[in-house]
């Protein structure tokens, strides 16, 4: 696949993924699948398809299993995202703690609707489900941090303060 | 507060494993490493301590173990479930982050007890502090010779690694997690059989919850008699109860199982602003709703909600004041099922949508009269006619809101607007 070419894993990358793959049996390198897309997907947030190939005949695996993984689990992105993602939980405990609230403030600041990219490609904007955090609800989960109890000003302090 | 799963929680780096031993920790392990406790008096201490699992659906932990204790050589597995995604749960993520060391103990004993070559502790995706300090204290355990080959020159050897998910709540379907962990999509697998003879890689497995594994060495230290008694016969042991909703102080509470609800609500500091209860989820937003009258005269252990026609599943005690619209609640609860069902059985793929689209609509003043009994037709036909549990999930709470709140629900229909607020 011309594709392929077009993307190499890095060294650090490949230092990474073996480190998981030492970590099952020598014939199950499947197992370091999850693990090796979340290390790929650390370059720009996101995962292309000349990087799930790359994937692939790094484990040895079909490029189609790596597909099927890859679009199964919700912290993929395959399509390009912002610079910042952010996550804010809806589910039961934080929907009864004003996480309507938050996502209607969080919404109008950015200027997206949940799933979109901000214009300026800063923040991602997306929904989480329980993020085991219920006891701090409202929570979110932003560039992969958990963050509770909060309120419109916090998560303004919070999201201004990144670049 | 009795700590068990919690015990190094008053320390201020409790995750470290000074912190651990100085409670005591690793002591249980070396006894059993120096004097070659017979796997047999391990599972039975369990057996009597009535240990059930944590994960929700409160399994007899001895009973599950013993079955893995048929002679079979070659590799043999342990996994911890680590995947705390069930909404209103967040206990284990504390147990991780706190007391990391209290669980790679718990999965150490429990290799030896049911003869397994390895473990291992599958974290969500999205548990990226507690992740660390499980895989940091699982480094330290390593460099203490108390995880891998000739554990404390017992000749005991038993490997331990962290796992990781990718964002999945099916994952905390213990075959689902073993696909996961196997690398492929979470599909849950059709038992028989089941895991403990065809699980990781098609050999001997045995999946526990975090706090069920983290409370096996406590048990063994002080004994099932101890345990045993903190709870009530059949329900041993304390319970990490994580109170979240409309009350003043939310948060994880480990206290004896068989707590009286109305005890558990002020521990958790009573509902918010005075308000007055409405309703409560005992035990996360799967399981059947309770109305006030009827949790504040149960206690809180599996056969008592049972009895009063819920379940303690994973102890998430969801609280709602009277200012709650249940038509909205229930809204939120059968979205949440039908994003995360897999998509592999028909009823639970199609039946989650449909539970969502009618419930929305009647939030939304859409609702026609005849939906109310359509709500309990779908969730009928979804229950007992899927590969694994998701299907109840999704239909339980929809029995259960109908059954209490039916009316409700049929005043969001006739008058288009919620009966609250
Ligand atoms: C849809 C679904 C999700 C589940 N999620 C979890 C979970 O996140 N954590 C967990 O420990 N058990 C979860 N379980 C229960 C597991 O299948 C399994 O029963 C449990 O891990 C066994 O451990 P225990 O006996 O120690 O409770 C889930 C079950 C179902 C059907
Ligand atoms: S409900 Fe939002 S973190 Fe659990």
């Amino acid at each position: 696949m011309a594709e392929t070419e077009l993307y190499k894993l890095t060294e650090t990358m490949c230092g990474e993924i073996d480190q998981w793959i030492a970590k099952f049996p020598p014939e199950r390198k499947q197992s370091a699948l999850l693990a090796s897309l979340h290390i790929v997907q650390k370059e720009t947030g996101w995962l292309s398809t000349a990087q799930l190939n790359a994937v692939a005949d790094y484990l040895g695996l079909a490029y189609v299993t790596v597909y099927e993984v890859a679009t199964f689990y919700s912290m993929y992105d395959l399509q390009p995202v912002g610079r910042h993602k952010v996550h804010l939980c809806n589910n039961i405990s934080c929907m009864l703690n004003g996480s309507e609230k938050l996502s209607e403030h969080v919404k109008a600041k950015l200027g997206v609707e949940f799933g979109a990219t901000t214009t300026d490609g800063k923040f991602t904007l997306k929904h989480a489900e329980c993020l085991a955090a219920c006891a701090g609800a409202p929570a979110a989960q932003i560039d992969g941090v958990h963050y509770e109890n909060l309120t419109p000003e916090k998560i303004d302090k919070i999201l201004d303060n990144l670049d | 507060m009795t700590n068990v799963c919690y015990r190094t929680l008053q320390f201020d780096e409790p995750w470290t494993l000074e912190a651990y031993e100085s409670v005591g920790g690793y002591q249980v392990l070396r006894r059993i490493m120096q004097e070659k406790t017979p796997c047999d008096q391990i599972i039975n201490e369990l057996k009597e301590a009535s240990l059930r699992g944590r994960g929700g659906a409160g399994f007899p932990t001895g009973v599950k173990w013993s079955f893995m204790t048929s002679a079979s050589q070659g590799a043999k597995y342990v996994v911890c479930n680590a995947d705390e995604s069930e909404p209103g749960t967040c206990k284990d993520r504390d147990i991780l982050r706190y007391n990391p060391h209290q669980l790679i103990e718990g999965m150490i004993i429990a290799g030896y007890a049911m003869g397994c070559t390895s473990g291992y502790i599958y974290i969500r995706g999205e548990f990226t502090e507690p992740f660390a300090r499980v895989e940091t204290a699982l480094q330290q355990a390593k460099a203490a010779g108390l995880v891998g080959s000739n554990i404390l020159e017992s000749g005991f050897d038993f490997q331990l690694e962290t796992a990781i998910g990718a964002g999945a709540y099916i994952c905390g379907e213990e075959t689902a997690l073993l696909n996961s962990l196997e690398g492929k999509k979470g599909f849950p697998r059709f038992k028989p059989p089941f895991p403990a003879n065809v699980g990781l890689y098609g050999r001997p497995t045995t999946v526990n919850n975090v706090e069920t594994l983290a409370s096996v060495p406590v048990i063994l230290e002080k004994g099932a008699k101890w345990f045993l008694e903190l709870g009530k016969p059949n329900n041993g042991g304390t319970k990490i109860f994580s109170v979240t909703g409309h009350v003043n102080k939310p948060g994880n509470y480990e206290v004896p199982l068989g707590i009286p609800f109305k005890e558990l609500l002020e521990l958790a500091g009573g509902v918010r602003n005075g308000n007055k209860l409405k309703a409560v989820i005992p035990g996360g937003s799967s399981m059947p709703v309770l109305p006030a009258e009827i949790i504040m005269e149960t206690d809180m252990d599996y056969d008592s909600l049972m009895k009063a026609g819920s379940m303690l599943g994973t102890a998430a005690v969801i609280v709602m004041d009277e200012t709650t619209c249940m038509v909205k609640a229930l809204e939120c609860i059968s979205k949440f099922y039908m994003e995360e069902s897999c998509g592999q059985c028909t009823p639970c793929r199609e039946g989650t949508g449909w539970l969502h689209r009618v419930i929305h609509r009647i939030e939304n003043g859409q609702g026609k009269p005849e939906d109310l009994d359509n709500l309990v037709r779908v969730a009928k036909n979804i229950e007992g006619r899927t590969i694994c549990a998701l299907g109840e999930a999704a239909a339980w709470p929809v029995g259960a809101f109908m059954k209490h709140f039916r009316d409700e629900f049929a005043y969001h229909i006739q008058h288009k607007k919620c009966l609250v607020g």
